[in-house]
């Protein structure tokens, strides 16, 4: 059987709409540097690497190749992984499996994105099928429109449940300096925001960002080596879907439904609501927010608004979501789902300043992409 | 450490303007491999799909051919990259306990891509890409300086193409079976030079899939196949930017190699490999791989080359599929390289087989000239 694995240190940029300071091997340098210096390691230290993005938003061809020097990945082993919307979990994974192979014992995993360089949403269109499916579900908006309408018709959710999410999430961002946008902003702000498409509006969507973001795993017996209080992986988990956007399902979420069954599972999670103390989720819209807390297992198919409206997930509620201020306010697409876990493994080392939850023990990670994917990694204070 | 091997492999046949999609041939790969291992796709748990939105000219490629890899309800991910490092990525998630059966698919419909452009795209956005280079007239710049550095001939890079088309003659899916002479070599149309049409590999489409299983999974299993088991593995980049590399040197490649015998508990390759798969995108590149694998001294494979020994009756057989030289579906090529010397050490190579291999070398590459190398051994 594979080894125990805890991340030992993570590093991020600070994210912004455009950083034209840097390059995208120098944000990636930034995240390294950052990353090894929380560690208080150096390079020299990393066995193995791997990173990931999207292909079409900068339009760089073999990224691991290109990145070699911010990765610091001269004479080491490096390769790319990238799969859509959940690059940046699917970095992590991938560290994680490096590491629990017994092949590496500190890996470097990295996830960097550099969307004011690139035409987002016209690189995601091109994701649906050709000829089918790429005019109704061009771009990211569209489908989380979709299926957002579905859920309000089956289980009578607002546009004011997905405002409050919204507002939950940018507020958070204000603790969190790495964040991209951090603006306070009431329930009524984002109801006024412009609409993008119903039931969608500006401020529930998540914006592009630059940035980078580096988390470092190792084997049990060089995590207990080289950190004080390591965040241990409990469980990671992928669901895919179908290929077609028209085959799926629209009012619940399966893959994040049998992601995080099979990852509780896993982990000896059976009361996630009250066990977890805190998620960092990849919702790439506040609308998301509310629905997919159904297929987290937090409640009944429905529940979620009802939930949501008590403050459940506030920092002050049972079990605060986003601390940092999430997806929708920090969005560089190959980072985003690393910085979920990042994000989890400094609430659990104690490391999330100013969004700390206090005696963090076990928290949730998702990810999402693709056509309705979702990833679930389970991180804990004990070892697994 | 637990054993990993390979229990299944299915390729379409390679050629040129394939009618179907690619989710179609990885299908069709994917079906095969499971026939061949003798196994339902019920009895696989996860897949790592080999893909490049660069060359499929599609955002999250991987998405496409869910449904054709057995993706749905399963855990799925996707390395960017040459095919053996797909399989590197299928052991480590075996290794790790969490996954038993694994298939590793790749595809590439090289006949729907603009090849150029599309490794244009692999160089420097800022300063090198706007000199037009590319895949072809970067590997010239390195077939010259290596030419240069050790008194290597053009004949005696024709000669790894005359081997390597004559090899695909005995190989029923390779794109292109050829029985020429050096002189055809020599005489073929100029693309960069020092490399002529026929030192370069030809565009390609087709997939190809493994399925991969745990010691535990794979005695489990009932099948009449041979296993054919990952003995020993590498990986290792060089520099980025071709000036900061000597680009004869081999020194990633050497690092890879020396951590895949050190895992294979090899300890003089030339003696103790049979067969090796080596990636030949052009002429050059086999022989300056076939040094830094150690299979000679820097510089001498030439000389080798000439005396036949890398030939298939030689006294190490290089490239029997034929190469890349003959099929090259960028990404499938390293996977298809490990799937003919599974073949070869299952025995059931047909007319190219080798007299009982026991031990194979599986090379693949990522990145431009070769800048990161991966190493496989593969053994009874």
């Amino acid at each position: 059987m594979g080894k125990r694995v805890g991340i030992i240190g993570v590093g991020q940029t600070h994210h912004a709409a455009k950083r034209l300071d840097a390059s995208g091997v120098e944000l990636i340098s930034e995240a390294v540097t950052r990353a090894l210096d929380d560690a208080q390691l150096t390079i020299k230290d990393i066995d193995a690497v791997v990173i990931g993005n999207m292909d079409h938003f900068e339009n760089i061809n073999y990224v691991d190749m290109w990145a070699i020097d911010g990765l610091g990945a001269f004479m080491k082993p490096v390769f790319k992984v990238t799969t859509g919307g959940t690059t940046g979990t699917t970095v992590g994974a991938c560290g994680y499996y490096h590491a629990a192979s017994g092949l590496f014992d500190v890996v470097l995993a990295v996830g960097w994105e550099k969307n004011s360089e690139s035409d987002t949403q016209a690189a995601i269109a091109t994701c649906a099928n050709p000829t089918l499916e790429r005019d109704p579900f061009a771009g990211a908006i569209g489908p989380l429109a979709t299926e957002y309408s579905m859920y309000m018709k089956a289980y009578g959710a607002t546009e004011e449940d997905s405002a409050i999410v919204a507002a939950r999430d940018r507020n958070n961002a204000l603790n969190n300096p790495y964040a991209h946008s951090r603006q306070a902003v009431t329930v009524e702000d984002v109801l006024n925001s412009p609409m993008l498409s119903y039931p969608v509006k500006f401020l529930d969507m998540c914006p592009r960002s630059d940035g980078s973001c580096a988390v470092i795993f190792a084997s049990e017996e060089k995590a207990r080596k080289l950190c004080p209080r390591p965040a241990w992986v409990h469980a990671s988990v992928v669901r895919h879907d179908y290929t077609h956007f028209g085959d799926l399902e629209w009012t619940f979420m399966p893959t994040l439904e049998r992601a995080s069954a099979a990852a509780y599972k896993v982990a000896g999670i059976t009361d996630p609501l009250n066990e977890f103390d805190v998620a960092e989720l990849y919702i790439p819209c506040a609308t998301c927010g509310v629905k997919w807390m159904d297929s987290l297992w937090f409640c009944d198919h429905g529940g979620a608004p009802d939930l949501i409206r008590k403050g459940t997930f506030h920092m002050d509620g049972q079990l605060p979501i986003n601390p940092s201020g999430g997806v929708i306010s920090t969005n560089p697409i190959g980072a985003t789902g690393l910085i979920r876990i990042g994000e989890g493994a400094w609430q659990i080392m104690g490391k999330a300043g100013d969004r700390q939850v206090p005696g963090v023990e076990k928290a949730l990670c998702t990810g999402f992409g693709g056509c309705s994917w979702s990833d679930v990694m389970i991180l804990g204070a004990d070892l697994p | 450490m637990e054993k990993v091997a390979i229990i299944g492999v299915g390729q379409t046949k390679y050629e040129r303007d394939k009618k179907e999609t690619f989710a179609e041939l990885v299908f069709e790969a994917t079906s095969k491999a499971l026939e061949d291992a003798g196994i339902s796709k019920d009895d696989v748990d996860n897949i790592v799909s080999v893909s490049s939105d660069f060359w499929d000219g599609r955002t999250i490629s991987s998405m496409a051919i869910s449904d054709a890899s057995n993706a749905y309800g399963k855990d799925i991910t996707t390395v960017e990259g040459d095919g053996t490092f797909g399989v590197l990525y299928g052991m480590m998630r075996i290794l790790s306990g969490s996954f038993g059966v694994t298939i590793v698919c790749a595809h590439h419909k090289g006949t729907e891509s603009n090849m150029r452009g599309i490794t244009n795209c692999a160089f420097d956005p800022l300063v090198e890409r706007k000199l037009g280079i590319d895949a072809i007239s970067s590997a010239a710049l390195q077939a010259r300086r290596y030419m240069n550095r050790y008194g290597v001939h053009e004949e005696q890079l024709a000669l790894v193409s005359v081997k390597n088309h004559k090899n695909a003659m005995r190989n029923p899916l390779a794109l292109l079976p050829m029985d020429i002479s050096v002189e055809d070599v020599m005489n073929s149309r100029k693309i960069a030079d020092p490399l002529k049409l026929l030192d370069c590999s030809p565009v390609t489409d087709g997939a190809c899939t493994l399925v991969l299983a745990a010691e535990r999974e794979a005695k489990r299993l009932s099948t009449s196949k041979k296993r054919v088991w990952l003995k020993g593995t590498g990986h290792c980049s060089d520099a980025f930017r071709l000036g900061d590399r000597d680009l004869s040197d081999t020194r990633a490649l050497k690092d890879a190699a020396k951590r895949a015998y050190t895992m294979a508990g090899i300890s003089d390759p030339r003696k103790e490999i049979a067969v090796a798969e080596v990636y030949d995108a052009f002429s050059h590149m086999e022989l300056m791989w076939l040094e830094g694998l150690g299979f000679c001294e820097d510089g001498a494979a030439g000389e080798q080359m000439e005396r036949g020994v890398f030939n298939s009756d030689g006294k190490l057989p290089v490239n029997p599929s034929g190469g890349r030289l003959s099929s090259h579906p960028v990404q499938v090529a390293g996977l298809a390289a490990m799937a003919e010397c599974a073949l070869q050490l299952r025995g059931e190579a047909e007319d190219r087989q080798l007299e009982d291999p026991q031990t194979a070398l599986v090379h693949g590459i990522n990145g431009m000239c070769g800048q990161s190398h991966c190493v496989w051994i593969l053994g009874k």
